[in-house]
């Protein structure tokens, strides 16, 4: 506890010059009292460790071979760019983004607008059935689909067989492998699903009703009611979206581990960095490859917050 | 809603019957769609189940059914003859046993009634279906549980379940109590870089911490699993935050104008209060921690007998994978605990997402 205080003596200073009553410091105290574990936290687990990262990235720091850590000044961002692997890495990670974020966003939104649908009985019993498979682990998730999408005997397969479709070998094609990765991703939709109902049901009955006096139809109504008033849970998926996508990799991992079978599909960007970190023990490189991750993921962050006022609707939350 | 209205704007329309049906028709229509929506969304469940239960050898036997089976058989004079679907001309079907085979013609018995003399039947048996039976192996959950040695993965997987929900709650309860009732100078900048943490890559502080815990002996034990849950999380900050605000200020102004200290208020006015998303904060962390692949493979690769549930089905499946039917099995075994939890504390789950999902 001490440490959390004296890391705050400037504030504390500060405070004198202010000249605060007795009792408000004491209230400040008290305040910086219960923040304090999640202050030495943050010192501890997030800022020390993002600094040592960035020392980390400018050295050949090798947990086997410790003793011979050098600098190598800008060596490990250079060897980043010249990385073949590396360089396919990236390509395999942006492929697949473009193809699973467009579809993470819209399925929460379809599934949100099936469930808030003013026809359908038995909402609390569809939500609870939908949200359920989220909280299955992962590495159970993957072999059940890896089971039900098996080339011979998965149930996928032999319906396709029944009514006549080619059956193709989802897990072993590289043209398969990415629909198959992004089924077993949905099937983790639950949470993102009910913030979208969540912000369905807030949205005010009066502005369906003006819209249908103004004759809009079903569609129209939920071009230009529901998705203005829901872009902020969407704008917030997406941001999760990139953020999660950028550091995928545990599925395939499980399911290919880490072979990036079939054809390289699966040698995403992250499964190379835990390799070189806990497979090759090459923290250097490994923390330089975080870090590229780090201001990619802030700066596509920025840029998604600046595009943010020309399509999210904020209005709702004032105050 | 809509359709209500849609109905009452044609009401000049012939029928009435009709007209009033149509509501009920659009209900059962969109009802029964997403039903068999959910169907598709939970049919992986029944697959496991079903292979689980199967026999090793009917995964792959052609004409096999989908649900775990065992083909008949009738015993006749000592000797095992496999009960065919055989069909006769005046259309039924009689499940016979087949006593000898031949090309276009073959000798059946019927088993109920074995003492009269052998059916001629004619015809190639081999397009004959086999007669099957719902037959469960039970005996592939029992043999799953032994091999994964559950008791021992129960006890690891629950001690740093428990003791990371423990932590969790203790702090992120301290830290959200603090943002949500005390005036801090710079409080609104340290709640930013709180949130702003959440879209920090694992990766950038894995790699140092790592490293550090490498070096204080930490890898290796459940300690990396356990003790960072002890200094609060963004997520789970921002949860019990929302839900203090919304708990009126008059009742802990009473208390310390009744001489309560800050951590009593807390005790005895906030935490009463806040039952319910605090046994959200509990329950997801320890379905969160139950579920974790990632943390414990990085931090106890090499010691099997401290590993939780998620590594032990992982390493189990990577040998087993010639059997999809012991997979399956413990793929079961892994995700009964979480499945239970949620449907007995279903209400929670679903408060805790609902009431982050508020906010944002």
């Amino acid at each position: 506890m001490s440490t959390a205080f004296s890391g705050f003596s400037l504030k504390q200073l500060r405070l004198k010059k202010t000249k605060m009553s007795k009792l408000v410091r004491r209230e400040a105290l008290w305040g910086l009292l219960f923040l304090s574990p999640w202050i030495v936290g943050f010192l501890l687990w997030t800022f020390l460790p993002m600094v040592a990262s960035l020392i980390f990235s400018f050295t050949n720091f090798s947990l086997i071979y410790p003793g011979e850590t050098q600098w190598v000044g800008f060596g490990n961002y250079i060897k980043f760019l010249k990385d073949p692997i590396v360089g396919m890495s990236v390509k395999v990670s942006l492929r697949f983004a473009l193809i699973a974020v467009p579809i993470g966003i819209i399925q929460p939104i379809l599934m949100a607008a099936l469930l808030n649908d003013g026809r359908l009985r038995g909402k609390r019993f569809f939500m609870t059935l939908f949200y359920m498979p989220y909280i299955v682990p992962l590495v159970s998730a993957v072999y059940i689909w890896a089971g039900v999408m098996n080339d011979q005997t998965g149930w996928i397969n032999m319906a396709l067989r029944t009514v006549g479709f080619p059956a193709p070998d989802w897990l072993n094609d590289p043209t398969w492998i990415y629909p198959a990765l992004i089924i077993v991703g949905l099937w983790g939709v639950g949470d993102m699903m009910l913030f979208h109902v969540a912000a369905m049901q807030g949205i005010p009955t009066e502005l369906y009703d003006a819209a249908r006096v103004d004759g809009a139809g079903r569609i129209a109504s939920f071009r230009h009611i529901t998705l203005p008033m829901i872009s902020p849970v969407i704008f917030y998926n997406l941001i999760l979206s990139v953020i999660g996508i950028v550091q995928y990799f545990i599925i395939p991992f499980v399911l290919k581990g880490g072979s990036g079978e079939p054809g390289n599909t699966t040698r995403f960007y992250a499964m190379q960095l835990y390799k070189e970190a806990f497979a090759y023990s090459e923290m250097g490189y490994a923390a330089t490859m975080a870090w590229i991750l780090f201001v990619f993921v802030l700066i596509m962050t920025v840029v998604l917050f600046a595009t943010a006022k020309y399509w999210v609707y904020y209005a709702a939350e004032e105050g | 809603m809509t359709a209500q209205t849609k109905t009452s704007r044609s009401m000049h329309s012939s029928s009435v019957i009709a007209q009033r049906m149509r509501p009920f028709l659009a209900i059962a229509t969109v009802t029964l769609f997403t039903l068999m929506i959910l169907m598709v969304w939970l049919s992986p469940f029944g697959y496991m189940v079903a292979t689980g239960l199967k026999d090793r050898k009917m995964i792959t036997e052609q004409g096999a059914p989908i649900w775990p089976a065992t083909p008949t058989t009738f015993t006749y004079e000592g000797k095992d003859y496999p009960i065919h679907l055989v069909p006769t001309e005046d259309g039924t079907i009689h499940r016979w046993a087949i006593f000898k085979k031949g090309r276009e013609e073959s000798l059946f018995i019927d088993p109920e009634n074995p003492e009269a003399e052998p059916i001629q039947w004619t015809g190639r048996w081999r397009t004959l279906k086999r007669d099957w039976k719902f037959s469960p192996k039970w005996g592939n959950f029992t043999r799953a549980w032994e091999e994964l040695g559950m008791p021992l993965l129960l006890r690891n997987t629950l001690v740093i379940a428990i003791t990371g929900a423990i932590g969790t709650l203790l702090s992120c309860i301290a830290v959200a109590y603090g943002f949500s009732r005390f005036r801090i100078p710079g409080k609104n900048i340290l709640f930013m870089i709180l949130v702003s943490t959440m879209i920090l890559p694992t990766f950038v502080t894995l790699v140092p911490t790592y490293v550090l815990f490498n070096q204080i002996g930490w890898v290796g034990t459940w300690l990396p699993l356990i003790v960072p849950h002890f200094f609060a999380n963004a997520y789970n900050v921002f949860l019990l935050r929302q839900f203090f605000m919304a708990i009126p200020r008059e009742l802990d102004e009473a208390a310390m104008i009744d001489g309560a200290g800050p951590l009593r208020t807390l005790i005895s006015i906030i935490l009463p209060q806040a039952i319910p998303v605090i046994v959200s904060v509990g329950v997801l962390h320890i379905v969160w921690a139950w579920n974790d692949y990632f943390m414990p493979l990085i931090y106890l690769a090499t010691k099997p007998k401290l590993q939780p549930i998620s590594i032990a089905i992982q390493n189990y499946n990577a040998l087993y994978f010639a059997q999809p039917h012991m997979v399956q099995a413990s793929s079961l075994l892994g995700l009964v605990l979480p499945v239970v939890l949620f449907f007995a504390a279903q209400r929670f789950f679903m408060q805790g997402v609902v009431f982050t999902g508020v906010e944002k």
